[in-house]
């Protein structure tokens, strides 16, 4: 173990990446002997407190949330879930991979194959043993042609999946993935016991840090610290109260009166007076969540890239950010892939508002006097409508007329999004360049809501995808950034943060960018002071 | 009486065939909706394979008539079948919610109606003085304003300025009553402001269109005092359409208190039908809507049966 103490020592000097870290130590063979919480960060000062009721308002709620995990469409129900349930990988806040209920992976050199070796000794709240029979069962509850689940999309690359005993499971892709272990940190993808079924879903049992004791769906859960939790220095809460309040007003006024302790989703209009609340801390970070504007590529003028140059120069992305966001998020470059993440292109040249440029490509395309009908709703985003009427606006100081049209809130994503020409979207982003371009811009996507089809790009994207040399593929992403920016059908003006307010009682490490509420993890990541 | 007694017998019969065409009506209108409950839920990240193969599990992909008299089977077998989206008995979820929407509407009318009977007759008996004025101005304005204004008003001050109640009323089956009375104190107090207005100027205008008849001036001919004229001369033979005002007010107060339930975080029955129709789950939206449609039917069928009740003129049926 001397061996890795020192390594540990390395790396909280900074002498040592965490990658490297963790390169070497599962060399050793001894990832089940590292903590998360020296991956997830260095502990600054004392160690975190045990006890005390964390009481959580979160947005999106509803009253037909169920815990199946194909379904966990609201905020509420992914936060829940990760209470309750693990993945075989875990995300840290600077996007990296860490082991969760698999303790190390290793892939064939075409990385094709996948094996991954599941941590021994792990309990499911009822007792059950872990093996590899749940996770092959919880993979597969995504797959095959009776799926229901929302995550169909992101098992589809597994060809398929066995057991090698009882703690290896081995994954054959149908191409080569070198990230295939951030799909399986996916929070669709959490372990179940095999059998699993139905309404048991409904009871939640998982390995997680804290057991469910009250599920009503849209309204509250109840979970209580899990004894026999196998993660170390995790969960500190006794109890977990999450509350379902979807109305921002009263999230804002339970945390003030101290009914609740952490919210979601604060309002960016009046986040300025909280922030001067004495006992309110307000927590911010980039996140990998963008607001779109689609285009089909498909339909005439948009299959023209001159058009659509023009329209990307035709928006005022600072004047948006600064309005609609209140300065709360990134200047987007016309592609998805967020200012945070590993592969991002800082190379880009940033595209301005430059309505000269806008009105000489307009001209180029021949396309003059065309009425561009953006369809809007609030569903897209918070103030997607109030977005649409300042693009309105600044296209028109370059002599391009945009019609705002307002849908209806309700159907807007059976409707609207990928059935009307142009209209406002937002991608809450994923943890990988090819993951969130398999998702929305590959050929064959289902999500490709420009439907754009790019020989070169789809070309990249399957090399990239397999290339085990992280220059040559931070080459490729780089190159497909820059094919979305200059030729893709999509405007990108900004990426949103996440802000969140909690009470100066609990602290925390660190605070992750990849999903809400610390990347789901808040009530296994936090403690009270 | 015993023409009361029929009365009600065919008013019951005639509010079951109303209930059943509305259950029609419930049923059309959803379907009307574009998208589907596997749509719904699986939301931006539904494909068409997931979205057939939900639709397959739910049985949504039989026809309308079929899915509506299954529905039906069960509804009159008293079996209200299980949402769709996450397969819980509806009987389960809605008789919790139920509970909670009465007891909320039910605290606001103890406080609301004595209030603004009370109110009116007093309106009634100072009228065109300044306390009629101060009252008839304080209830318009209550009145006028939006409702979910007066919450966050009343939040403002009685919960994050001085935090003598809770802002949100999340009730859960372990507090005692006065607990649960306490976290309502905020939403039961709006929704009397809101509707006190209505009933007392109904009370205070039937009370003077009655005060206008010979007999009351018979009784101020005897001497009596204008307080005991008003109280036992005048408001017996106002009732009926108070009577009305109430039990239409009552009804609002179970049924279209949705605002009130999303801002102080209730969990009630509106929220519900709420999410329901968003979802398009239809089984719950059927099973809540009934529940309003019958609290209609019920209230409309005590109004008439008070109202005969208090006019003699009215028992023998024309």
């Amino acid at each position: 173990m001397s061996r890795l103490r020192e390594l540990e020592d390395l790396l909280s000097r900074g002498k040592i990446s965490r990658r490297e870290f963790l390169a070497r130590a599962s060399a050793l063979g001894v990832a089940a002997a590292i903590s998360p919480s020296l991956l997830g960060g260095i502990a600054h000062g004392a160690a975190p407190k045990k006890g005390g009721r964390l009481r959580v308002g979160c947005t999106g709620g509803s009253t037909t949330d169920s815990l199946d995990p194909g379904r966990l469409t609201s905020n509420m129900n992914q936060f829940i879930n990760f209470q309750i349930r693990n993945c075989l990988v875990e995300i840290d806040h600077n996007y990296n991979t860490i082991p969760e209920l698999a303790e190390s992976w290793e892939a064939s050199p075409d990385a094709v194959t996948w094996r991954f070796k599941l941590r021994k000794g792990v309990e499911f709240h009822n007792g059950k043993t872990l093996d590899a029979g749940d996770v092959v069962f919880s993979i597969n509850h995504h797959r095959g042609k009776e799926s229901k689940s929302a995550a169909k999309g992101i098992v589809d690359p597994i060809e398929d999946i066995k057991a090698d005993g009882r703690y290896t499971v081995v994954f054959k892709l149908k191409g080569g993935n070198a990230d295939f272990p951030y799909i399986m940190s996916d929070y669709h993808l959490t372990i179940a016991p095999a059998g699993t079924s139905g309404a048991e879903w409904e009871k939640g049992i998982g390995t997680g840090g804290y057991m469910l004791q009250d599920w009503e769906p849209g309204v509250r859960a109840f979970t209580k610290r899990n004894p026999n939790y196998w993660k170390a220095g995790r969960a500190h809460f006794d109890e977990v109260e999450t509350l379902s309040i979807v109305d921002v007003n009263a999230r804002t006024n339970a945390l003030k009166t101290g009914q609740i302790d952490v919210m979601d989703r604060c309002e960016l209009k009046t986040v300025h007076l909280l922030k001067r609340v004495p006992n309110i801390q307000v927590v911010r970070v980039t996140s990998t969540t963008h607001y779109t504007m689609p285009m089909r590529t498909d339909f005439s003028p948009y299959d023209n890239n001159d058009v659509r140059l023009a329209l990307k120069y035709a928006v005022d992305r600072e004047q948006m950010l600064k309005t609609i966001l209140r300065g709360y998020g990134a200047l987007g470059n016309d592609h998805p892939i967020a200012p945070i993440q590993r592969y991002y292109a800082s190379e880009l040249p940033q595209r301005r508002y430059d309505p000269d440029k806008a009105r000489y490509y307009m001209k180029k395309a021949g396309v003059t006097g065309h009425t561009f009908k953006l369809h809007a709703a609030e569903a897209a985003f918070a103030g997607a409508i109030d977005a649409a009427i300042l693009y309105r606006e600044s296209a028109a100081k370059a002599g391009i007329k945009i019609k705002v049209v307002r849908e209806p809130d309700d159907g807007y994503w059976s409707n609207v999004w990928m059935k009307k020409e142009w209209c406002m979207c937002y991608w809450g982003g994923r943890a990988t360049p090819d993951w969130m371009f398999s998702t929305a811009y590959a050929a064959d996507a289902n999500w490709n809501d420009t439907f754009w089809k790019n020989e070169r790009f789809n070309e990249l994207l399957v090399k990239a995808r397999a290339e085990l040399d992280d220059a040559k593929r931070r080459e490729m992403y780089v190159e497909m950034q820059r094919i979305v920016c200059d030729e893709g059908g999509v405007v990108v003006p900004m990426f949103a943060d996440i802000v969140e307010a909690a009470t100066k009682k609990l602290k925390f490490e660190n605070f992750a960018g990849s999903m809400e509420l610390d990347g789901m993890k808040l009530a296994e990541r936090w403690w009270f002071a | 009486m015993n023409s009361l007694a029929g009365m009600v017998v065919k008013r019951i019969g005639l509010g079951f065939m109303t209930i059943v065409v509305i259950s029609v009506l419930i049923f059309l209108g959803v379907e009307a909706l574009p998208g589907d409950l596997a749509q719904a839920v699986l939301g931006q990240q539904a494909t068409p394979e997931t979205v057939a193969a939900f639709r397959k599990e739910l049985k949504l992909d039989l026809p309308p008539h079929v899915r509506y008299f299954h529905w039906l089977r069960g509804f009159l077998k008293g079996d209200l079948g299980r949402s769709l989206a996450n397969g819980r008995p509806i009987a389960d979820l809605i008789g919790w919610r139920l509970s909670n929407t009465l007891f909320l509407a039910a605290s606001a009318a103890v406080i609301s109606v004595p209030l603004a009977i009370i109110l009116g007759m007093l309106a009634a008996l100072y009228r065109d003085s300044l306390f009629d004025r101060i009252i008839n101005i304080t209830t318009i304005s209550s009145i006028s304003l939006p409702e979910f204004f007066i919450a966050y008003v009343l939040i403002a001050v009685f919960s994050v300025h001085f935090n003598f109640f809770p802002s949100i009323s999340d009730i859960s089956d372990d507090m005692s009553f006065g607990q649960k009375v306490y976290s309502i104190v905020l939403p039961s107090l709006t929704l009397t402001l809101v509707v006190v207005a209505h009933m007392m100027r109904m009370t205070r205008a039937s009370i003077i269109n009655v005060l206008s008849s010979p007999y009351i001036e018979m009784a101020q001919l005897k001497g009596l005092s204008r307080g005991r004229i008003i109280v036992y001369h005048a408001f017996p033979n106002a009732l009926a359409p108070i009577i009305n005002v109430v039990v239409l007010d009552l009804a609002y107060l179970v049924v279209g208190v949705v605002i009130v339930e999303v801002v102080f975080v209730y969990p009630g029955l509106g929220q519900l039908l709420v999410d329901s129709v968003s979802k398009r789950d239809l089984p719950v939206v059927q099973a809540s809507g009934l529940i309003f449609a019958g609290v209609y039917v019920m209230l409309n069928l005590v109004a008439d049966v008070l109202a005969m009740l208090s006019n003699p003129k009215l028992r023998s049926p024309k």
